[in-house]
């Protein structure tokens, strides 16, 4: 799997070359190793899965991507180069977007507005241009408006459209979580378990999104995600991560299979 | 109409334009508090050095010049030039966003994540540094300040009621022009945060920094930003005082009249310090004029608004508009 060319999937979709490798990365949080020595690559147009038990690391590793950890050792190479220590809001500005494990919306505010807020790196106006330059701005603002507005229609969320996002139940503040992280018109998507605590029906929605996004507009996803049944339909192959090493890398079939992967299933009490 | 009535209107009047002043300091407070979470307790000392600034800039003074004369045996004071008012505010302005820049640069980023109450001592350590360097680069004595706001009793104001009310009212004219300026720097706050880019960042930022950095935003950037603004408001408060009574070193102490205003408003409400501030304003001076200077025997206004502001704590802690707070169990 090491060819920059990529591979076709078995429903005929084309995997373009690595846009994102991890490299040996170490990462501790003072004795405790979340992440032990881990490389992995993501390539262009995929559906990468990261999972795991709890507590394995997944989550670091989608923080160490994003630049929310720094991890001690290791490089991070995107685009085929090597990236320096970045902050979290230049690699959102890179195009990488994400959403959380526990969902860090914008409460405050509205839905419109909190996906509005996912147009600010796609905004190239400044202080002085707004002030000076007002016609400008205003059809920055009326365009950044309309691809929110897609994005909303495009979720489903229509209704929610002018409701405080601290109103919503659960399910749906996921939803516009992705809203959020789709308006930036990301390159790489981040999901850190985007299905957790929905049920059937909502998992179904979200799945369903997921391959659209990925489908429609070419984004390419890593995601974490617990429910194997979502994991084997919906990624093109998975990292299986267990107290912090990896302990299989492949299609899902392959890791099914992994004797290794069955064994951290079966020895840890999972929820 | 009874002449105690009339009376009283004057001095609700007049308690209303000092509490606009007031709600300006408050309102430098919320900008910051909201963004950051930072009590900024510099914010009066922050109006004082702008105004010294502006003063110095004005008549030309050459800064830390007692410092340089010290040193180098010389005896310079002045560039012998005059600054217009306009091109000086607009150089002050430029040293408040400087300032907001070494605050950030060189104090706060090094203390992100510490407890509130961490941040709240360095912005005590930021006042009496700041306080220091006023005195030290425009010297301490009291300056006069006038960049050409009109002054003394609105004629027009007192002919109005004189004929109305057979009592004409004093207003003076600065008052009139300061809660102009104070509702345009307000609804200008307002759009910002409302229609431009940097704003809904501020907003994001005062909502949520995880979920800010995940949209691209330098808190970094916002926090000088918000600095800056609140250096600004600074500033206008500073011109406001400092026209009125002179830039002297007691004008840091309206922060601590800004306090109770911020209990009334919440400390996170921008539309709550203006509110709070008039409320103190009318307040201490209706109760000095209705009981205090009867039954008191005066000089309420020092402990009124705390009194007011302690009465509000027991019964609405969040302040006026401020965001509930509801303990998580
Ligand atoms: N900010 C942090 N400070 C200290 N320890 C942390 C931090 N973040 C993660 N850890 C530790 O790193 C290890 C891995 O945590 P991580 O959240 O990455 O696991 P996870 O695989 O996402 O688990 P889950 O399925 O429960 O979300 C855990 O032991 C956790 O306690
Ligand atoms: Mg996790």
């Amino acid at each position: 799997m090491k060819d920059t060319e990529g591979y076709v999937t078995a429903d005929g979709r084309k995997i373009g070359g690595v846009v994102m490798e991890m490299k040996n990365i170490t990462l501790r949080f003072g004795g405790v190793v979340a992440i032990k020595d881990i490389s992995f690559d993501i390539r262009e147009g995929e559906i990468r899965a990261i999972i795991g038990p709890n507590g394995a690391g997944k989550s670091s590793m989608l923080n160490v991507i994003s630049g929310f950890y720094v991890p001690q050792e290791g490089e991070v190479w995107f685009r085929g180069a090597p990236r320096p220590p970045v902050k979290p809001y230049e690699v959102a500005r890179q195009g990488i977007a994400r959403t959380f494990q526990n969902i860090a919306l914008f409460e405050g505010m509205t839905v419109l507005d909190n996906v509005m807020t996912g147009r600010l790196t796609q905004m190239n106006q400044n202080i002085l241009t707004q002030a000076i330059w007002k016609g400008k701005a205003e059809a920055e603002e009326v365009a950044n408006r309309e691809i929110a507005e897609k994005i909303i229609d495009f979720l489903e969320i229509q209704s929610i459209r002018k409701t405080p996002v601290s109103r919503l139940p659960y399910g749906l503040k996921k939803r516009v979580e992705l809203a959020r992280a789709l308006a930036a018109e990301p390159k790489l998507l981040l999901l850190d378990e985007p299905m957790a605590g929905m049920n059937v029906e909502e998992k179904e929605d979200m799945s369903r999104f997921i391959l659209d996004v990925n489908d429609e507009f070419g984004t390419t996803i890593a995601l974490i995600e617990h429910d194997m049944g979502v994991v084997m339909d919906l990624s093109d192959r998975v990292v299986v991560m267990d107290y912090g090493k990896k302990i299989g890398d492949g299609t899902p079939d392959e890791v099914r299979t992994n004797q290794d992967v069955i064994d951290a299933y079966l020895g840890v009490a999972h929820d | 109409m009874p002449e105690q009535l009339v009376f009283a209107m004057e001095v609700t009047l007049n308690g209303l334009m000092a509490g606009v002043l007031y709600a300006l300091v408050a309102l430098g407070f919320v900008l910051i508090f909201k963004a950051s979470g930072i009590f900024n307790f510099a914010q009066g000392v922050m109006a004082l050095f702008a105004a010294m600034t502006l003063v110095g800039i004005m008549d030309g003074q050459v800064p830390f010049s007692h410092l340089i004369n010290a040193t180098f045996g010389t005896d310079i004071h002045h560039f012998g030039w005059h600054v217009p008012a306009l091109l000086a505010i607009i150089l002050t302005t430029g040293v408040m966003v400087g300032l907001a820049w070494c605050v950030q640069q060189f104090v706060m980023r090094h203390l992100v994540n510490q407890a509130p109450i961490i941040l709240f001592m360095a912005t005590i350590g930021l006042a009496y540094f700041l306080e220091g360097l006023s005195d030290l680069m425009w010297g301490s004595e009291i300056k006069n300040l006038d960049v050409g706001l009109p002054q003394g009793i609105n004629i027009w104001i007192d002919e109005a009621t004189f004929n109305i009310f057979g009592y004409g009212f004093f207003i003076d004219n600065l008052d009139i022009v300061a809660t102009v300026i104070a509702a345009l720097l307000v609804v200008s706050l307002m759009a910002f945060s409302q229609y431009t880019k940097e704003g809904r960042a501020m907003r994001a930022v005062a909502d949520d920094h995880q979920a800010a950095l995940s949209v691209g935003i330098s808190l970094n950037f916002i926090w000088v930003l918000v600095w800056s603004l609140a250096g600004f408001v600074a500033l206008v408060a500073g011109i406001m005082w400092g026209t009125k009574s002179g830039v002297q070193f007691s004008l840091s102490l309206i922060a601590l009249k800004a306090l109770p205003v911020l209990m009334l408003g919440g400390f996170t409400s921008i539309p709550g310090a203006i509110v709070g501030g008039l409320i103190i304003g009318v307040g201490e001076q209706l109760f000095e004029f209705a009981i205090g200077a009867p039954y008191f025997g005066g000089a309420t206004q020092n402990w009124f608004a705390y009194v007011l502001a302690l009465v509000f704590l027991v019964f609405r802690p969040q302040g006026l508009f401020g965001e509930r707070i509801i303990e998580r169990v």
